[in-house]
C-alpha cells in the first residue's frame, strides 16, 4: 500500500465535505488527513486528502470522487513532484530559563517559539510530515503537554523532475 | 420566455406561464415541473409541504395520492422504468421524507431517474429538533446521485433545472430537492433558466474513435465471444444497436437481470440470464468465452459470485460503460470504453466484422437444448414456475411485468421471455421487497393501454398492499399475480440448503385472505389452486376491465434452480432435482 495525496477542487457549498467524507466511508477508503480551504477562485474550495492504497484502489477512488456533482476536478499529486506542508503547534513543558536551549533545537528546523509562559512554551513548525515528526521526537524529552497539527496542504511543482534536485 | 419554451407550451397544451410574475416558491416549483414536462406526481401531503399541496389544488398535474410514501416513490420509479422519463414524487418533512429512503436507495442501485421533492421545516427551525424535522439531505447523501437543500427561492428554478438534468443524463439516478417551508412560502418573480451549466459534470460521453477501434479489434479477434448486456442498454435506448451489432458480428448475448428485454429473449443468439439463478448455458458461456463484452453491465456479484479472479477465466474482458467508475471496479479489464453504449455501438457497427464464432454458437445451442430451465410437474399441484409460464403464454410475452423480490422474481426472470425493453421492472440491485406492486401502478399509469402484471410473493405484497386503495380509486387495471407459497420462499430455500432445514421465522400461513382483502378495497379477487383453475381464473382476470388480484396457491417447497451458492464459482452450479 502506498501513500497518496489527492487534490480535489470542489464547489464551496454547504455539505460538500460531508459528501466527500461519506464517499470515503461508503466505498471503504480511509482518510489519513484532510484539509479544506479557499482557492484562487471565489466559490471554489480545494481539499487535500492523504490516503493509502494501491494503484487500482486510488484510480477507483478518484473516479468515485469525480462522480460527485460538486467535485470539479481530481488530481493525484503523488504522480508528479509536489510540495506538501503541514503546520503544527506544540506546547512543551519548559521554564523561561530554558528558552535559549530550546531555541537551539527549534532553529535548525526553521521553527519558532511563538508563546512563552511561566512553565510552558509553544513551538510553531511547518514542513512535511517527517520533519514535524523529527522535531517532535526531540521535544518529547521536555514533555509535550499538547500537540495540534493540520493535515497537509499540497501543490504540484511547476517544474518537472529533471531539476528536482533544487527542491526545498 | 425563450422561444423553446413558448414552443413547448404550444405543443403540449400546458397552462400558460407568466415569466416575471411574482409567485411563491411552491408555485415556482410547479411551474418548473410543467416546463420539465412532468405530468404525473406521486405523493403524500403533510405540514411542511402544505404550500406545495395548496398550489397543486386544481392544477394541471395528475397527482396520485398513495397510501404510504414508499408506495409513492416506488410508483414514480415504476413510471420512470416503464417510460425512461424521470419519475417525480413529493413527501413532507421528517417521517414523510424518511419513508422515501428505501425507494431512493432502490432507484440509485438500479440507476433510475427520479426527482424526489421533500418539504422541510422553516429555516428558522432547522437544527432545533423541531417537530417533524429530519436532515433528509444528510440522510440520503450516500443513496442519491445528488441532492439540494434550497435556501433561497431565487435558487429554486436553477436547482429544479439541474435536478432533472442530473437525474436523466449520464448514468441516471435519483436526485432529492429539500425545500424548507419558508422558501415554499417566499415570493419572487418567476424565471426559468434555458440551460444547465454544471462545472465538472460529464453528462454524456461519446467515446473517441481510438477507443472504438480498440474495442472493435478486441472483439473481432475472438472465437468464443459473448456479450453481457446490462441495464445500460435499456437506459441508453441501445436495443436496436445491440441487435444490429450482435447479428452482424454473430456474437451471442447474455442479458443480465437488469438487462432483460434489452435483447429479445426469443432471439436465436439469446442466452438469457447468467449468475446465481441464471441458466446453465449463460454461465458456461462465461466460463468458456475467450472474450466477454460487458455493455452497460456492472459485473455485479450475483454474476461474478464475488469470485472475480475465477470469473470468465479464459476471457479478455472488454467493458463499455457510461460511468467511468465502473470500468475496472469489479473485474480486471483488457479494453475499456468510457462512453454511452448507444453511441459506442453506433460507431462500432460499421467497423465490426463477423466473428469466426459458428462452432461456438453451435456448442451453446447444444447446451441450451440439453439444459433448459426446467421443473417437475406434479399432477394437480400448482407449481410456481407453471404460473409464470401461464402468464407468459397468455400474453405472448407482450405484457409489462413487474416483480417483487424473492423466488417468484427469479422464476419470472427465468420463465417469462422478455422481448422488449422496459417490459421487465424489478428491484435488481437493492432487492427491495414491497417494490413490485407500486411499481406496477406507476407502469400502468404510464401505459394505460398495455397489460401490466405485478408478480408478487405473499410476503412482499404485504409490505405495500395498502396501495390497493389507489388501483381501486383511480381504476388502474393492474393484474396482481400473487405466487402464494405461504412462506417467505427465498428465505425458506436458503434455510433448507444452508441452515439444515431450520425454518426460522418464515411462516406466512396467517396471511389475510387475499381475495377478501382485494374485495375490501373494491378490487376483484380470484383464487386458483390447481393448474386447471389457474388457467381459467387467469383468463378471467385478463378479460376483466379493471384491477384484479389473483391468489395463486402454489406448492410450498419448490426451490429456484439452477443455483450457484454464495462462495462458489459459476462452474459449481446446482441444476435442481430432476
Ligand atoms: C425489505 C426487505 N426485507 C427483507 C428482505 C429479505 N428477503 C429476500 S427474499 C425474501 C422472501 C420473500 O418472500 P415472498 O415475498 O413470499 O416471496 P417468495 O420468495 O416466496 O416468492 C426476504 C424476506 C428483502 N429482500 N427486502
Amino acid at each position: 500500500m502506498q501513500q497518496h495525496t489527492i487534490s480535489v477542487l470542489v464547489n464551496d457549498q454547504p455539505g460538500v465535505l460531508t459528501r466527500v467524507a461519506t464517499l470515503f466511508g461508503q466505498r471503504g477508503f480511509n482518510i489519513d488527513s484532510i484539509t479544506v480551504g479557499g482557492t484562487e477562485e471565489q466559490g471554489l474550495s480545494r481539499m487535500i486528502i492523504s490516503t493509502g492504497g494501491d494503484d487500482r484502489q486510488i484510480n477507483q477512488l478518484m473516479k468515485q470522487l469525480h462522480k460527485l456533482i460538486d467535485v470539479i476536478s481530481v488530481t493525484n499529486l503523488s504522480e508528479n513532484p509536489f510540495v506538501s506542508r503541514e503546520l503544527a503547534l506544540i506546547k512543551v513543558t519548559a521554564l523561561p530559563s530554558q528558552l535559549a536551549e530550546l531555541n537551539g533545537i527549534v532553529e535548525p528546523f526553521r521553527a519558532a517559539i511563538v508563546d512563552v509562559g511561566p512553565s510552558s512554551l509553544i513551538v510553531q513548525v511547518t514542513g512535511d510530515t517527517e520533519k514535524i515528526d523529527a522535531l517532535l521526537v526531540l521535544l518529547q524529552s521536555y514533555g509535550v503537554i499538547e500537540l495540534t497539527r493540520t493535515g497537509s496542504v499540497a501543490m504540484a511543482r511547476s517544474i518537472v523532475p529533471a531539476t528536482a534536485a533544487a527542491m526545498v | 420566455m425563450s422561444v423553446e419554451m413558448a414552443e413547448l407550451q404550444k405543443k403540449n397544451d400546458i397552462p400558460p406561464i407568466q415569466f416575471g410574475e411574482e409567485v411563491t416558491g411552491a408555485e415556482t416549483l410547479l411551474r418548473c415541473l410543467i416546463l420539465e414536462q412532468v405530468e404525473y406526481i406521486f405523493g403524500y401531503p403533510g405540514g411542511a409541504v402544505l404550500p406545495i399541496y395548496d398550489s397543486l389544488y386544481g392544477s394541471y398535474f395528475k397527482h396520485i395520492l398513495t397510501r404510504h410514501e414508499q408506495g409513492a416513490i416506488h410508483a414514480a420509479d415504476g413510471y420512470a422504468r416503464a417510460t425512461g422519463k424521470p419519475g417525480v414524487c413529493i413527501a413532507t418533512s421528517g417521517p414523510g421524507a424518511t419513508n422515501l429512503v428505501t425507494g431512493i436507495a432502490t432507484a440509485q442501485m438500479d440507476s433510475v431517474p427520479l426527482v424526489c421533492i421533500t418539504g422541510n421545516v422553516a429555516q428558522s427551525l432547522i437544527g432545533t429538533d423541531a417537530f417533524q424535522e429530519a436532515n433528509i439531505t444528510g440522510i440520503t447523501i450516500p443513496i442519491t446521485k445528488h441532492s439540494y437543500f434550497v435556501r433561497d427561492i431565487r435558487d429554486l428554478p436553477r436547482i429544479v433545472k439541474e435536478a432533472f438534468h442530473i437525474a436523466t443524463t449520464g448514468r441516471p439516478g435519483p436526485v432529492l430537492i429539500d425545500i424548507p417551508k419558508d422558501v415554499a412560502n417566499a415570493k419572487a418573480p418567476f424565471t426559468y433558466p434555458d440551460q444547465v451549466e454544471i462545472r465538472g459534470y460529464r453528462a454524456s460521453l461519446v467515446p473517441s474513435d481510438e477507443e472504438v477501434h480498440e474495442f472493435v479489434k478486441a472483439v473481432s479477434e475472438a472465437k468464443r465471444p459473448v456479450i453481457l448486456a446490462g441495464g445500460g442498454i435499456i437506459a441508453a435506448q441501445a436495443e436496436k444497436e445491440l441487435r444490429d451489432f450482435a447479428e452482424k458480428t454473430r456474437i451471442p448475448v447474455i442479458n443480465t437481470f437488469m438487462g432483460l428485454g434489452g435483447f429479445p429473449g426469443t432471439h436465436e443468439l439469446s442466452l438469457a440470464m447468467p449468475g446465481m439463478h441464471g441458466n446453465y448455458t449463460a454461465n458456461q458461456a462465461l466460463l468458456n468465452a475467450d472474450c466477454v463484452i460487458g455493455l452497460g453491465a456492472r459485473f455485479d456479484d450475483r454474476i461474478t459470485m464475488g469470485r472475480t479472479k475465477e470469473f470468465a477465466p479464459k476471457a479478455r474482458i472488454v467493458h463499455v460503460d457510461i460511468d467511468p467508475a465502473e470500468l475496472g471496479k469489479n473485474v480486471e479489464t483488457a479494453v475499456t470504453v468510457a462512453g454511452d453504449v448507444k453511441s459506442t455501438l453506433a460507431k462500432a457497427i460499421p467497423l465490426a466484422k463477423t466473428c469466426d464464432s459458428e462452432a461456438w454458437i453451435n456448442q451453446l445451442k447444444e447446451w441450451r437444448e440439453q439444459y433448459p430451465y426446467k421443473y417437475k410437474k406434479d399432477g394437480d399441484v400448482l407449481k410456481p414456475q407453471a404460473v409464470i409460464e401461464l402468464l407468459y403464454n397468455s400474453t405472448d410475452g407482450e405484457a409489462i411485468v413487474t416483480t417483487d423480490v424473492g423466488q417468484h422474481q427469479m422464476w419470472t426472470a427465468q420463465y417469462y421471455k422478455f422481448k422488449h425493453p422496459r417490459s421487465f421492472i424489478s428491484s435488481g440491485g437493492l432487492g427491495t421487497m414491497g417494490f413490485g406492486f407500486p411499481a406496477a401502478i406507476g407502469a400502468q399509469i404510464a401505459h394505460p393501454d398495455r397489460t401490466v402484471i405485478s408478480v408478487v410473493g405473499d410476503g412482499g405484497f404485504q409490505m405495500t398492499n395498502q396501495e390497493l386503495a389507489i388501483v381501486s380509486q383511480y381504476n388502474i387495471p393492474v393484474k396482481v399475480a400473487i405466487v402464494n407459497n405461504q412462506c417467505l420462499g427465498m428465505v425458506r430455500q436458503w434455510q433448507e440448503l444452508f441452515y439444515d432445514n431450520r425454518y426460522s421465522q418464515i411462516d406466512l400461513t396467517c396471511s389475510p385472505d387475499f381475495v377478501k382483502l382485494a374485495e375490501a378495497y373494491g378490487v376483484k379477487g380470484l383464487r386458483a389452486s390447481t393448474p386447471e383453475e389457474a388457467e381459467a381464473v387467469w383468463a378471467e382476470a385478463l378479460a376483466h376491465d379493471g384491477p384484479v388480484v389473483v391468489d395463486f396457491r402454489v406448492a410450498q417447497g419448490e426451490n429456484v434452480y439452477p443455483m450457484v451458492a454464495t462462495g462458489n464459482t459459476l462452474d459449481q452450479m446446482e441444476l435442481g432435482d430432476d
